[in-house]
């Protein structure tokens, strides 16, 4: 218990790291996903088509898999990254498929009377989705993205496995010094615990609260 | 850029290495899909027929395990519990031991969702014809969750045949181990994953295609 209490410091060192790592594959992967996610339902086939096979292509192979070909494929093609950098690129790719399904799902799931009352009144697209579908889709979209969110911080201990000192491989290096596993692993789960539990409460409390919305 | 010299005969000399991965594969998540089932159906029942302190320990179950990278929980189950046990066991073993808790963890949500969703008159009409509360356990409640909870088990088994790969960070020869193993061996790395990812994507998209065969014989839609 006490080599636990004094790795603390280092743990939070790689704490840090997990966060960052689950920071910017959360933020590509918003920024893409919801792009495409409305590519994917309002755009021509051409658009459709390659967003379609994406998805399925990424959300078909173990993220692991694309963790290691990312890290150690990639470079036997020319394109060198480091390890961190590896390791966001392949996990935002990952979580980028299941936000444009996330996004798909919240913008189908509003009515297409809405759409057309809007067209109605002579609202652009763009107009369309800015004062009628994205307000009403942003509550179906919400909890299920906060659950892809506390899979993203689960997702980013995979990083340890090609050298990112993250929370998983500082807490396996302190192992390696001190030989206790047993409390070492429970440290670590209860930080990553603590972590996605209050996002996945969030996401429960946000999902009650909507509930009594109906279109 | 593709100036790449292509070489795929490494990985065909090596192909039993892949393909038993694959069929390990098949079976470390078939075997705990079957042994988290056990799991998950007890915990619903206890959940929807027990008291406060055994709804807060099935609470307690699921929330840690579904809170907690599986890459720990496999680390927590393989390095840690023997450390303090006492005892060993094999990785495969180790491996199905952790996947089945954790997939214990999801089909709990899944099949308590699905004893919710039977139709109230269902119920009242076993206990109309007079069967008593195992009875209509048995015969009424658990083939109708079944056929509603028929979509939800086939997505949890082939998210569990991609969870496997993570079996190879303790050297279960799995799909992954196996080509992690040509990827060291004979750094033909491209061509590794160029046939391992379809393997797995195949394998995939097959197997949900069978089971989507089943749920249109089987399923009751909400």
């Amino acid at each position: 218990m006490r080599t636990a209490i004094e790795s603390l410091p280092f743990l939070w060192q790689g704490l840090l790291v997990t966060l960052e790592v689950s920071a910017l594959v959360v933020a590509i992967s918003l920024v893409i996903g919801v792009v495409a996610g409305v590519g994917i339902v309002y755009g021509p086939r051409l658009v459709y088509w390659p967003i379609r096979l994406y998805s399925d292509l990424i959300r078909g192979i173990p993220v692991l898999v694309l963790i290691f070909f990312v890290y150690y494929g990639l470079p036997a093609l020319g394109l060198n990254l480091d390890a961190f950098w590896a390791a966001v690129a392949a996990l935002a790719a990952f979580k980028t498929a299941h936000v444009i399904e996330i996004a798909r799902g919240a913008i189908q799931s509003i009515h297409y009377g809405q759409t057309d009352a809007a067209k109605a009144i002579g609202l652009t697209f763009w107009q369309r989705m800015h004062h009628v579908v994205f307000p009403q889709a942003v509550r179906r979209f919400l909890p299920p993205w906060i659950n892809a969110v506390t899979d993203a911080v689960k997702g980013s201990a995979l990083v340890s496995l090609i050298g990112v000192v993250d929370l998983m491989l500082a807490v396996q290096k302190v192992i390696g010094r001190t030989y206790e596993p047993m409390p070492l692993y429970v440290t670590g789960a209860i930080i990553y615990f603590l972590i996605n539990y209050t996002l996945s409460s969030l996401s429960r409390r946000l999902e009650t609260r909507f509930a009594h919305i109906r279109e | 850029m593709l100036d790449y010299p292509f070489n795929f005969s490494y990985i065909w000399r090596h192909f039993d290495r892949l393909w038993s991965g694959l069929i390990l594969s098949l079976e470390l998540a078939l075997v705990s899909i079957l042994i988290g089932m056990v799991i998950g159906l007890a915990l619903a029942l206890v959940y929807t027929g027990g008291g406060r302190l055994a709804r807060a320990l099935v609470a307690a179950y699921v929330e840690f395990i579904r809170n907690v990278p599986l890459l720990l929980l496999v680390y927590l189950v393989f390095y840690g519990v023997p450390s303090i046990g006492g005892f060993s066991y094999g990785p495969t073993t180790s491996f199905v031991i952790t996947l089945s808790a954790y997939s214990g963890a999801y089909l709990v949500e899944v099949f308590r969702a699905g004893l919710d969703a039977i139709p109230r008159g269902l119920i009242d009409a076993g206990k109309a014809i007079g069967l008593n509360a195992w009875q209509r356990l048995v015969y009424v409640r658990l083939p109708a969750m079944f056929r509603i909870v028929l979509p939800s088990l086939s997505n949890t088994y082939i998210s569990l045949f991609k969870d496997t790969s993570i079996a190879s960070v303790i050297a279960v020869p799995e799909l992954t181990y196996g080509a992690q193993w040509i990827n060291f061996n004979t750094f033909r790395i491209i061509e590794v994953y160029a046939v391992v990812t379809p393997m797995y994507l195949v394998t995939g998209y097959g197997i949900l295609f069978a089971l989507q065969q089943l749920e249109k014989r089987f399923v009751i839609r909400r």
